[in-house]
């Protein structure tokens, strides 16, 4: 079924009754050339490129749960590429143009909305920073504008200009970053994958990896054994534990990050607006709800929902920076669990494990790697060897102290990021 | 969550400092070779369930606390002060 602006018109006037299911539901077979461990973003972006581009369909997806029910259904929709370091800058660079033609390409409507994000800045200091990050991203190849005082007034007339603890000095505007619809990254994923070939096997937990003489030969299921020539582990806040299954301990620590939501609301809020010093950053949904949130809790945590403290602290650092906001009410909120890393960047990478892969470790900014990490994953998974794009992702970046990203300057060490 | 400080009893979140897992308490000798550093430094357990962790009263009476806590209900099991662990 391919969607199209006639096919809206036609079923809209013969009851929409003509729609049928976006993807199989298909059993588990005994065998398949790749099992990919995780029906996330990233697991479902892997096997969609795997499939495109490689032309490898004998692939199933392995689910716990159901499609889109991890953290690609539980984040704040950012999209962006305005990192600082070389590892980082080329691969959001390159996962941001799989972004800008996504849509075409899954035939889906992920709602991709490049409505420009706006980082803040307090300080002469601060706008020196800016400028040089906005250097390093217009070196990559990607965009950014400095913005003085007067300008930024001119877009967002709404924030506190007075707040005589963070004056607001101007913001670096990375015009091509935004936001998308996140569940309907995974189900154009889903069916994308689905319609190629792969089979995505929701409620099949992974209950163990086997694997004889250093070699992986696939996976114990909650529906099964299956076996495998190659497996990838893509499981975010989760990898501690499935690695485990293979023998592996991870320079990985799950953390809590909360978001928030308000009642839907006439548009307001135009960009993404980061405030990097209150740790608050908020846009606006296409149903009107202000998606916003802060920083981790800062413990360790799989309880996908945080504590109070974090929750005033948001709020606090939303109301000194935009007074507009106080009335909205709160809908909801949310926790996730974030596969931290001692440098805060992400690992994609081959493991002792011949035939096992590994994928995580985005910390809090997965949303936005989704098509590139599945891009890139599945080159490294296809061909043996690292995407151009994707070469410092590495695993053994801790322990050999070679190529640490580092993009917040903070320290390589768990609890820093 | 409130935590257990063996001296000053049960205490807001607010006034501790999160370190991480206790494995710190386990530090190698200089010499131990990069895998022990790899390990000590990076790599951890990253448990769902029960773990040991070091947490600084820093908003107290200073203490570095082993606290044991549920990283999926949040439930804080048990405390004692670093130095009589490691002692």
């Amino acid at each position: 079924m391919r969607f199209s602006g006639f096919r809206v018109l036609k079923e809209g006037l013969t009851g929409n009754k003509g729609w049928t299911p976006h993807w199989r539901d298909p059993e588990p077979k005994s065998e398949y050339d790749i099992v990919i461990i995780g029906g996330g973003g990233h697991g479902l972006s892997t096997a969609y490129y795997l499939a495109k581009e490689h032309g490898l369909t004998n692939i199933a997806v392995l689910e716990k749960g159901y499609i889109g029910g991890g953290n690609i259904g539980r984040n704040t929709t950012i999209v962006r590429a305005n990192y600082f370091l070389q590892g980082n800058s080329e691969f959001y660079s390159h996962s941001l143009k799989l972004w800008e033609g996504l849509e075409e390409d899954l035939n889906y409507n992920v709602m991709h909305s490049q409505r420009g994000i706006i980082n803040l800045f307090h300080s002469d200091g601060q706008r020196d920073a800016a400028a040089r990050r906005g250097n390093m991203m217009i070196s990559q190849g990607d965009d950014a504008i400095l913005l003085g005082r007067d300008e930024l007034r001119e877009m967002l007339p709404y924030l506190n200009y007075d707040d005589l603890r963070f004056p607001l000095y101007g913001g670096l505007y990375h015009p091509r970053g935004g936001t998308a619809r996140h569940d309907a990254v995974a189900w154009g994923y889903a069916r994308g994958a689905d319609q190629r070939g792969v089979d995505l096997i929701q409620n099949c937990e992974v209950t163990g990896i086997d694997i004889e003489n250093g070699v992986v030969r696939g996976v114990q299921t909650s529906r099964g054994a299956i076996r495998a020539k190659k497996v990838a582990m893509v499981v975010a806040g989760r990898s501690g534990q499935v690695a485990a299954m293979a023998g592996m301990r991870l320079p990985i620590e799950s953390h809590v990050l909360q978001a928030f939501v308000t009642e839907g609301l006439k548009p307001c809020i135009d960009h993404v607006v980061t405030f990097g010093m209150g740790h608050f950053y908020i846009s606006q949904s296409d149903k009107g709800g202000l998606v916003f949130g802060g920083d981790l809790d800062f413990y360790a945590s799989y309880a996908a929902r945080g504590n109070l403290p974090t929750v005033e602290s948001v709020m606090e650092a939303g109301m000194a920076l935009m007074p507009m906001i106080g009335k909205a009410r709160v809908l909801r909120s949310w926790g996730g669990i974030m596969d931290m890393t001692p440098d805060g960047s992400p690992i994609i990478d081959k493991t002792g494990v011949e035939g096992l892969y590994l994928n995580c470790g985005w910390n809090y900014g997965g949303f936005k790697a989704v098509p590139g990490s599945g891009n890139v994953f599945a080159h490294l998974i296809a061909t043996g060897r690292y995407h151009e794009n994707a070469t410092g992702l590495r695993l053994d970046r801790f322990r050999t102290g070679r190529g640490i990203i580092d993009e917040e300057g903070k320290g390589s060490q768990h609890n820093l990021h | 969550m409130r935590i257990t400080c063996p001296h000053c009893g049960e205490r807001d979140r607010r006034e501790f400092y999160y370190r991480g897992a206790a494995v710190d308490l386990d530090r190698p000798a200089p010499d131990a070779g990069a895998e022990a550093w790899d390990n000590f430094v990076y790599l951890r357990e990253n448990p769902a369930g029960v773990t040991r962790e070091l947490w600084y009263h820093e908003g107290g009476c200073g203490a570095w606390i082993v606290v044991t806590r549920n990283t999926v209900t949040h439930e804080i099991q048990g405390s004692q002060l670093a130095s009589e662990v490691n002692a």
